[in-house]
């Protein structure tokens, strides 16, 4: 691959971590067949953006902050646009997003514009031949596809935390280019923000997930604080019994009418296992079950699991965990 | 109003996955088709909407093959107008072929709203609706879960990481839908008697006009479907509050985690 842009995330003037992904994966397929490939990773946003200096290190050659007043909230026609023009002109072979809430929103839209395919939430990529060979889970990810795109630019959005940030230093060189677009006609008025500094469980890197075992939506409160002893890196998810019983917001929901999480650990507290809660987490890297049942099917995917009852080993995991984090 | 709900007939992939001799095909013995539940929600949305309104009509629309006409049939016993059948034996792997076919059925509708769900559960691509906009240079809003539609604009509600955005758009648009929006109906015994009777009209269309190396043209093509891989069986650690160091341990020496 010559060269391949990267599409960044912002939220408030501050980059997304999710970006490191998207330029770790852009590196990945820059450097297949060769490595010659340059990475231009670019990020829209109403001024300047904190933490693209880090970008260098992860391996983008050049970090272009396009800016726009109207890009200080996602604004989707005009980033499409913005981001087909600029694939245009930079004659890239491929465009990398990340399949978050605003990329998987902004990728057709943008392969649309370029006429070109589009393979969403991949968790895997190469270069055979020639054409670039994705991985995408599919079935509620009792399947895996594999796809070969063909065309160029080819555009993918990368399942977050599949593509753990490596260090490849590159230049990191910055450019700041006002762009001239309308914002469209779809306008985001307002966000609402989730609890500040709450994690999402599609991205937290620790995500503790809670079932009916907690008996009632306050008993939530003992995975809280477990999530709290991790500081700030884990989410609390739950099974679709408890969020279609009121207790926990949809946008916790795991599984496969809910979120598909990957997280490096993942633990289930008081979940039964069913193949559709295994739908939404059986990729994740590190596995715990906690249930008073030993036959559990949750017990057939955890790596490590604890039989007995959760309101006893949560608050002494806890404990264990702020020790460790002193 | 007038409302145009593209709907896909998918495997029920629920209940079991088998994959064919080729170790690219589903293998589709003894499995039941159903529809996208995603778009489900869309049908339900865009028959609550017509009702509101009055007046009006609610147009189904599916790519597929001839057996697609019972998916149709399912959407018309809920309750939608009419339906129309883009036949062809090749659903294309290629989301933008997709778009095109549907594209160019809904291009002179003149449709006020265009309901996708917002994805298809067989091929989880996730790109349909938005491309279909994109093509008819409407404006879009993917993952509704939220809907206020007051004369010729509306606001939308999606959720996003850690947060709720709060969409305006003008109508006409292009939707597509998440779950949780509405509760949609079942169809009742007098809706699908009188589903047999509504139009149902069947053009045969040929995606990606033949070219291009995916399945049903495009760019696009499946190397292989494969299950995924085996989880390592793992082990129980301990019983109760006791196990809880050596599960730390484990996590720090051995998976390497904490
Ligand atoms: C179409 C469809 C889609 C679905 N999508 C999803 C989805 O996206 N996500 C999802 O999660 N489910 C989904 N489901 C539901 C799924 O089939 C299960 O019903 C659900 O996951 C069960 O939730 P649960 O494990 O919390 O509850 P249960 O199955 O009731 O399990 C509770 C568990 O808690 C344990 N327990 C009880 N008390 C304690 C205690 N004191 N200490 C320790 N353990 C205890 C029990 O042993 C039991 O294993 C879907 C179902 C369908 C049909
Ligand atoms: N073959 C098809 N026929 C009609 N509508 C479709 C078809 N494929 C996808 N769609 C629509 O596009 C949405 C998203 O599908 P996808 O992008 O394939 O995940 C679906 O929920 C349907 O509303």
């Amino acid at each position: 691959m010559s060269g391949v842009l990267a599409v960044l995330e912002q939220r408030d003037g501050v980059l997304r971590k999710v970006s490191h992904e998207v330029v770790t994966g852009a590196r990945r397929l820059a450097d297949a067949s060769g490595g010659a490939g340059t990475v231009d990773a670019v990020v829209l946003a109403a001024g300047p953006v904190r933490g693209t200096d880090a970008l260098g290190g992860f391996g983008a050659d050049k970090v272009i902050t396009l800016t726009n007043g109207a890009f200080g909230t996602y604004a989707p026609e005009g980033c499409a646009t913005a981001i087909a023009a600029r694939a245009t002109s930079g004659r890239y072979d491929a465009v990398v997003f990340t399949a978050s809430a605003t990329g998987k929103d902004l990728a057709p839209r943008v392969a649309a514009k370029l006429g070109v395919a589009l393979a969403q939430d991949i968790t895997d990529l190469a270069v055979e031949g020639g054409a670039v060979i994705v991985v995408h889970p599919v079935y509620a990810g009792k399947a895996l596809l594999k796809l070969k795109l063909t065309g160029t630019p080819v555009v993918v959005s990368l399942r977050p935390n599949v593509f753990t940030p490596v260090q490849r230093p590159r230049a990191g060189a910055a450019e700041t280019v006002a762009v001239e677009v309308s914002a469209g006609r779809v306008r985001v008025k307002q966000v609402k923000a989730a609890e500040a500094g709450a994690l999402d469980v599609g991205e937290a890197p620790i995500v503790i997930s809670g079932g009916r075992g907690l008996k009632e939506p306050a008993n939530f409160k003992v995975l809280e604080a477990l999530a709290a002893s991790f500081g700030g890196r884990a989410a609390v998810g739950a099974s679709r019994a408890v969020v279609d019983a009121g207790w926990r917001p949809h946008s916790a929901q795991v599984g496969q009418t809910g979120k598909t999480v990957s997280p490096t650990l993942y633990i289930a507290v008081g979940i039964s296992g069913a193949i559709q809660h295994l739908a939404g987490m059986r990729t994740s890297k590190v596995i715990v079950a906690i249930n008073k049942d030993k036959d559990a099917p949750i017990f057939k995917v955890a790596d490590y699991g604890i039989v007995g009852d959760l309101f006893e080993i949560v608050p002494r995991l806890t404990e264990e965990i702020r020790k460790l984090h002193g | 109003m007038k409302i145009a709900v593209c709907i896909k007939r998918v495997a029920d992939s629920e209940t079991r996955v088998k994959i064919g001799a080729d170790g690219k095909s589903l293998d589709e013995a003894g499995v039941k088709f159903i529809l996208n539940p995603y778009d489900e929600f869309a049908v339900e949305e865009a028959l609550q909407r017509k009702e509101k309104a009055g007046a009006g009509e609610a147009v189904v629309i599916a790519l597929g093959p001839p057996q697609a006409q019972e998916t149709i049939r399912t959407a018309l016993a809920m309750g939608a107008d009419r339906g129309v059948l883009l036949q062809t034996d090749e659903v294309p792997a290629d989301g933008l072929e997709t778009a095109k076919v549907l594209a160019a059925e809904l291009k002179d509708g003149g449709y006020d709203l265009i309901l996708f769900g917002k994805m298809a559960i067989d091929d989880y691509n996730h790109q349909v609706g938005p491309m279909v906009a994109e093509l008819l240079g409407l404006p879009c809003v993917t993952t509704v879960a939220h809907l206020e539609i007051a004369g010729d604009s509306g606001t939308a509600e999606r959720e996003i990481e850690g947060g709720v955005e709060v969409v305006e758009f003008p109508l006409p648009a292009v939707l597509t839908i998440e779950k949780g929006l509405n509760e949609p109906r079942y169809p009742a015994l007098k809706g699908i008697m009188a589903a047999k009777k509504k139009p149902l009209d069947v053009k045969p269309v040929t995606p990606g006009g033949g070219c291009g190396g995916g399945r049903g043209g495009g760019r696009v093509e499946v190397v292989a479907r494969v299950p995924p891989p085996e989880r390592k069986e793992g082990r129980i650690v301990g019983e109760g509050a006791a196990a809880v160091p050596e599960l730390i341990r484990l996590l720090r020496e051995e998976a390497k985690v904490l």
